[in-house]
This record gives structure tokens, sequence and C-alpha cells, in this order.
């Protein structure tokens, strides 16, 4: 289960410490916003050792390399990949071919390490006007690709527009991405919202992008970490009614019947398939009906 | 003029008989920004009085020029509850020949009362007085709010001298301290420096560590079965103390608790708690920023306490007897819940138990607050550099990576547990820090004692030694 994903520098070694403290339920160490040029070999000695000898206590590891057109990206993928992070967090990435690049790169570094292949998946990060639109050929590059994931502070720089709180001038690229990657059977995370004084701001936006139909929300403030998870964790009263349908479905099974209603509602194979996708978040968070038996 | 009033300090130290070997006493409600103990101590080293011993609720940075009235022997001993790092440092070099006693804000109280600690000259810092010396921490220029800690220095103190910046007409409206325990009036320019005395406010930790350890805080209290009609509670003035009383406050608000009083040192929070409806009083020992100022001003409900209501072991009770939950700080904290708030981990001292033993004794629940690590340090250790607060009297340690309860409180740690927090074990908790610090060495300790710590029951609770690389 991802619903929230912390970005952490990479150059901070007390962020790095406490990364497995804050809630979130994945942490990206950032190798490259958040790291000047001149420190980029350090970060990777430090995000290195962190992954190596840090226990992360079941929170994932994300890596945000350096992008394919850079410089850095190969010895940042030297250095993380014998740690075996979860994900590669790739930026900029504008096209299927960028993603391929990095993908061939890993494959060959899994190989050479033993590993089976996949075993690091990737998540292009897509900030760039193109990158919105070869979102789903971006999204099935790969078998390696996990996600796509929205980065809006580069890719309204790149729209040459401004970046606000409404967000009205992404929303072109939010539900491009969300219809992308669905399409493409993966997952899709929203932009961090970049406030982290405005507490009611963030349950807003955070809600938003859930109602749009992203998986959840990466954030660079701990703050917004516990928000995202409630906004991004089924409630209750959803989780009792996919209980609900799912007894409704077993019952009509058992008596034969074709035709199922819930309340009045006809229950049909969408409806089904949300209650377990429900169900399936439930049980991640300990909060199914077999948990608490 | 009439005869309490005189018109310098040094006439005042004259007229009350002062000479070598007596104890003059201070308080330190004006903190960082008091002037007076060391006015009153430079007037006495030029008299030539000699052999003195201090007894001060707190030290604070702003004496260090009590350092050098014991290299000069002026001063031979120091009674205190809590030392700032500053004058700690020195006191771990060793430069006083006599220990330093450390006790509790309570036992401080009572053993002035008892007159097992008998002061011969107390000096009150007094932001408001009339020339009777009915005094007030509430009114003046260097308004302190509530002066608790004072009153048993002037109750039982032999001659009391209240120094003042704002002298009003006779009678002085709403005092804290009546003339009937009053010698001597002084009138200066400056009792201390207002910045120092209260922050203009305290604020709540934006530290994403503290904050997650203030959020455990808070759903333990949430569901430790003490947060109900009537609850009382008290808080420290850190960052992250503040944000679990502000997590709480969010608590109760939603439950509908209606608890009675909020106790201690009295932050803006507090306050805030108070007109939300959390508390119906607040007690107040000591005012820790304006607004708690402004509002034991103008606000009933908000009640000024001694030092010896607060917390004294020998009152038939105190306060702190009918406190439901504390939250408290470490500086270290071992397997067995003892608590170190007097040094840091390298033995230097730099605080002091002040409340934090008596609450915790008093206290239903007393909790700890503390992050696994600090720089690179773990908090949690096989045995504290000095025994503040015994684990006996602690319930639950708060850190970042989960909740240890003291294996004594078997019921609370199953409620926590059902509730879904993180517990775990307390040596799992040192094991992980450790496994991210690594294990420190332990430095030697040095063979003299510099500090006696003082149960507040009476007795010895443990002693700190110098530091045998500053040694001198």
């Amino acid at each position: 289960m991802r619903r929230s994903m912390l970005f952490l520098p990479g150059n901070t070694p007390n962020m790095l410490v406490n990364g497995a403290f804050l809630g979130a339920d994945a942490v990206i160490l950032d190798l490259e916003d958040a790291v000047a040029p001149s420190e980029k070999d350090a970060a990777r000695v430090l995000v290195r050792n962190t992954i190596r000898y840090m226990d992360f206590r079941g929170c994932e590891v994300i890596v945000r390399i350096n992008a394919v057109d850079s410089d850095f990206w190969q010895a940042d993928l030297d250095e993380i990949l014998p740690q075996k992070p979860d994900l590669i967090l790739l930026p900029k990435s504008s096209s299927a071919q960028d993603v391929l690049a990095a993908d061939a790169y890993i494959g060959q570094k899994e190989a050479a390490l033993g590993f089976a292949p996949n075993t690091v998946r990737l998540m292009p990060l897509i900030e760039t006007a193109l990158g919105v639109e070869n979102a789903f050929s971006i999204a099935s590059a790969c078998p390696r690709v996990a996600a796509l994931f929205l980065g809006a502070e580069d890719l309204t720089a790149d729209l040459r527009c401004q970046r606000t709180k409404a967000g009205r001038e992404i929303e072109y690229a939010r539900t491009r991405l969300v219809v992308a990657a669905r399409a493409a059977n993966v997952d899709v995370y929203d932009t961090p919202f970049t406030d982290v004084n405005d507490d009611e701001g963030i349950q807003t936006d955070a809600a938003y992008a859930k109602a749009l139909g992203f998986t959840g929300k990466s954030s660079i403030s701990p703050r917004h970490v516990e928000v995202i998870n409630r906004v991004f964790s089924p409630t209750q009263k959803e989780i009792d009614y996919a209980y609900e349908v799912m007894d409704a479905i077993r019952l009509a099974k058992e008596q034969g019947r074709g035709a199922i209603a819930l309340r009045g509602k006809m229950i049909d194979a969408p409806i089904v398939a949300r209650a377990e996708q429900t169900i399936a978040a439930a049980r991640e968070m300990g909060l199914g009906r077999e948990d608490r038996a | 003029m009439n005869g309490k009033l005189v018109k310098t300090i040094r006439e005042a130290i004259s007229l009350s008989g002062l000479r070598d070997g007596m104890t003059v006493s201070f308080h330190h409600h004006l903190r960082n920004g008091d002037y007076v103990l060391n006015q009153v101590m430079a007037e006495i080293a030029a008299l030539g009085i000699r052999d003195l011993t201090v007894s001060a609720s707190s030290l604070f940075d702003t004496h260090q020029p009590l350092t050098d009235h014991i290299r000069s022997g002026v001063v031979t001993g120091i009674q205190t509850n809590y030392m700032a790092a500053g004058i700690g440092r020195e006191i771990s070099r060793g430069i006083l020949g006599k220990p330093v006693e450390f006790r509790t804000h309570g036992a401080r109280a009572s053993d002035i009362a008892s007159g097992q600690v008998p002061i011969d000259v107390a000096f009150i810092a007094a932001p408001s007085a009339d020339h009777m010396g009915n005094c007030s921490g509430k009114f003046g220029k260097s308004a302190c709010g509530s002066l608790g800690y004072a009153y048993p220095d002037a109750m039982y103190a032999k001659k009391v001298v209240v120094i003042t910046d704002n002298l009003v007409p006779y009678p002085l409206q709403g005092w804290s301290i009546p003339e009937t325990n009053v010698d001597y009036v002084v009138p200066v320019e400056a009792i201390g420096n207002p910045a120092g005395i209260v922050s203009g406010t305290t604020r709540i930790t934006r530290d994403p560590v503290g904050l997650v350890m203030a959020s455990y805080a808070a759903r333990v209290i949430e569901h430790s079965g003490l947060l109900k009609d009537g609850f009382s509670f008290q808080t420290g003035a850190g960052g992250a103390s503040l944000a679990a009383a502000d997590f709480l406050k969010k608590i109760m608000l939603e439950k509908g608790v209606q608890g009675s009083f909020g106790l201690g040192g009295i932050t803006g929070y507090m306050v805030d708690m108070l007109q939300a409806g959390c508390f119906q009083s607040l007690l107040d020992v000591q005012c820790f920023d304006l607004k708690a100022v402004e509002s034991i001003r103008s606000d009933p409900r908000h009640q000024e306490i001694s030092a010896l209501h607060y917390a004294g072991p020998s009152a038939r009770s105190a306060v702190v007897d009918s406190l439901d939950v504390v939250i408290l700080g470490a500086t270290e904290i071992d397997t067995e819940f003892n608590v170190n708030v007097h040094t840091d981990s390298n033995g230097y001292i730099m605080g002091g138990s002040g409340g934090h033993s008596d609450t915790a004794a008093g206290a239903k629940l007393a909790m700890i607050i503390a992050p696994l690590f600090r720089a690179r340090l773990p908090i949690v250790t096989d045995h504290v550099t000095c025994v503040s607060t015994p684990g006996r009297d602690i319930d639950v340690l708060v850190t970042q990576g989960g909740i240890a309860v003291n294996p004594k409180n078997g019921e609370l740690r199953q409620r926590l547990l059902d509730a879904g927090l993180p517990i775990i074990e307390i040596q799992e908790l040192k094991a992980r820090a450790e496994g991210i610090t690594g294990a420190p060495k332990r430095l030697p300790r040095g063979g003299r004692e510099v500090a006696r710590v003082l149960c507040r029951d009476g007795g010895q609770l443990d002693s700190i030694y110098h530091t045998p690389e500053e040694a001198e």
C-alpha cells in the first residue's frame, strides 16, 4: 500500500535517519533537486549507506536518481542498485525512450547482481509537457514501470504558467496521467502540495487528487503525511459497504440468482471490482473483517 | 518614608543582619532576565561578607557572575532545583568545595517550611510592591505573573527583603505576598530585562520528529482511561510537549471532555485550553509567556499557587497529588525507566529536577517524551548518568520509534495495545537507537562529588561527579 510518499533530501542525515518514523508508506530519498551538483557523490554514498544500515520497518524505499539527460544517473544507479531499493523514481521522463534507457541499464545491473528481472521497479516522474502528452506510452513502455508520478513544479515552468494552490493549471495533466496510468494498468501518484503551513489546503488538495483517481500523493513535508494517509484510506463506511457487496454476491451465488441488488441498487462488475479494491486496502491496513475477528 | 523602605540594596543587606556563614535565598520567576540575584550578590561581596550559602529555586546562565563569587569565597554552598548549562559546566569542573544540593521544587518548599533548610535572608524580586512590602508579579514593566516559588522564602526566612522596580501607592491591589512577611522594601531602576523574563510567545515544535512524538503522546492520554470529565494535566514548555497539548486540546474538544485543572508552569497553550473549555481552572506556580501573564492578571479561573501547594511532599496535600497526567522530558532514560534531567550524556550539569520528580510521583500517568537519539547519542541507556526521577514513578516513554510502557503498568500497556498504538519494549527502543547511532562508550566518572541529588521525601537519590578531563 502506497498512500503517502515522503521526499527526504539525500544530503541531510538527520532527516534520513528519522525517515522510517514519520508515518509515510514510502520515503523518496532524493539525489536530484535536493542535492547540488557538487554534492552528488557525497549524497549518493549517504543514501547508499542509509538503505544498507537503516531498518525502514515496512516503509518502502524509493530513490529519486538524476534524469537520463544528466551526467549523474548511471553513477547513481551503480551506487544504489546493490542495496535493492523498492523503486527508482526517474525524473524528467518525457518519452518511452527515456524509460527504456533506464530500464536497460537497471536490467544489466540486476543480472550482474544476481537479482531476478524487474526486482527494482521504475516510477517515471512526468514533469514536462512532452511527458504529459506521452503519458500512456511511458506507462506502458516496459513491465518494470510500476506507476506514474506527476511533478507539477517543473511542469508548470515548462508550461510557462504560475503554479497555484487551486491547481487549475495542472488539471489537464492530472486527468491525463490518471487515464494513461489506468489504461496501462499501473498506479499513479499526485504531485506534492508545497505550502507546508496550510493544513486545510493539503486536505482539499489530497481529497481532490483521490477524487480524480490517483492512488496516492507525495509530500515534501512530514506534516502532510497523516492527512494524505487519512484521505487515501478507505473509510469504515466504505469498508463495511464493500463487505456487504461481497456478502450479497456470495449469497446470490448460493441461491443461483443472476441479478443482485443491494439497498435497491444493482450490483454490477465495477461495483464488485471497487469492493475488492477497498477490502484489499482495508486488509493491508489491518482494518479488514478478518483482522477484527 | 517609613521604616521598611530603604534606599539601596546594600542598606537592606546591612539592616538584615547578614553575616558570614549565613544562607540567602532567591526565586527564579524572572528566569534568564533576572538582575536581582547578581545585584544582591555584588553588594554582599562589596560588604566583605563571605562563606554564604545561596538557596535559589533555579539558577540561569544570566547568574554566571555567581561563579566569580564562588571562586572568591563569598559563596561556599549552593542549594537549587535547576542549574542551566553555563553555570553547570563550571560546577562540573569542581569550582565549589561543597557539593551542590539539588532538590525538587516541592522538596525545597517543604524543607524551608520545616526549617530543615533555614533561610536567613530572602530577597524577593517583585514586579510590583507597595512601601509596606505587599507585592505581586502580575503588574509592572517586569511582570512575570505568578510568584509561586517565592512564597516559602517569604513565609519562613528570618528576614525578607522585597526589591521592586514598580513601587505603587499603598495598598497594592491584588498582592500575592503580604506585608506581614516583609521586613524591607528597596526600589531599584530595574529588577530584570523583560525580554528574558517571559517569552513573547512559546511555540509548538515544527520539527517533524517532535510532532510524531506529540501525536503519540496525545493518543496515549486519549486511551489511558484518564481522559474523562474532571481530567487534570500538566506539561512543560518544550516544543514537543506543547504540540502534545495542542493535539490533546483537539481530542478533548472533539470528545467534549470537561477537565478540572491545568497545572504547572503555565504557557499560552494552557491558557488556550482554559479558554476553550478544556479546564475549569489553571493552577500556576510560574508563567512562561506573556499570554499566561495576561491571563493570571485578568482571569479569576487562573490561580496563583505556592511551591508548597504545588508540590510540597510535607504538605497535608499538594496539587500534584490530584494530578492525572504529566508530560515530562529527559536527557537520558534507562531500561529501568530512571530519568536523568540533571546532566547531559557526558556528565556535565545542565538542568535539574524542578517539578519533574514531584509531578512524576504525584500524577497517575507520568509520561516522558524524548527522541530516540539527539545528534549521535541514543537517549535510552542501560544506566542513566544521574537518577533525577526514579523509574518507579515513570509510566510511559514516548519516542518517534514507538511507546514503551513500564512493566509495572500492565493494564495501561494493554489499553494502548488495544488502541493500536505502537507499543515496544524499552530494551528494543534502546537496541533500535543503538542500531542507528552505535553504542556510545561511557566517559569515565570523576572521583569527586560535585552535586547531590536529594529525594523529594528525604535522603539522597544520586551523586554527580566532576568531569575528569575538565578537572583543574
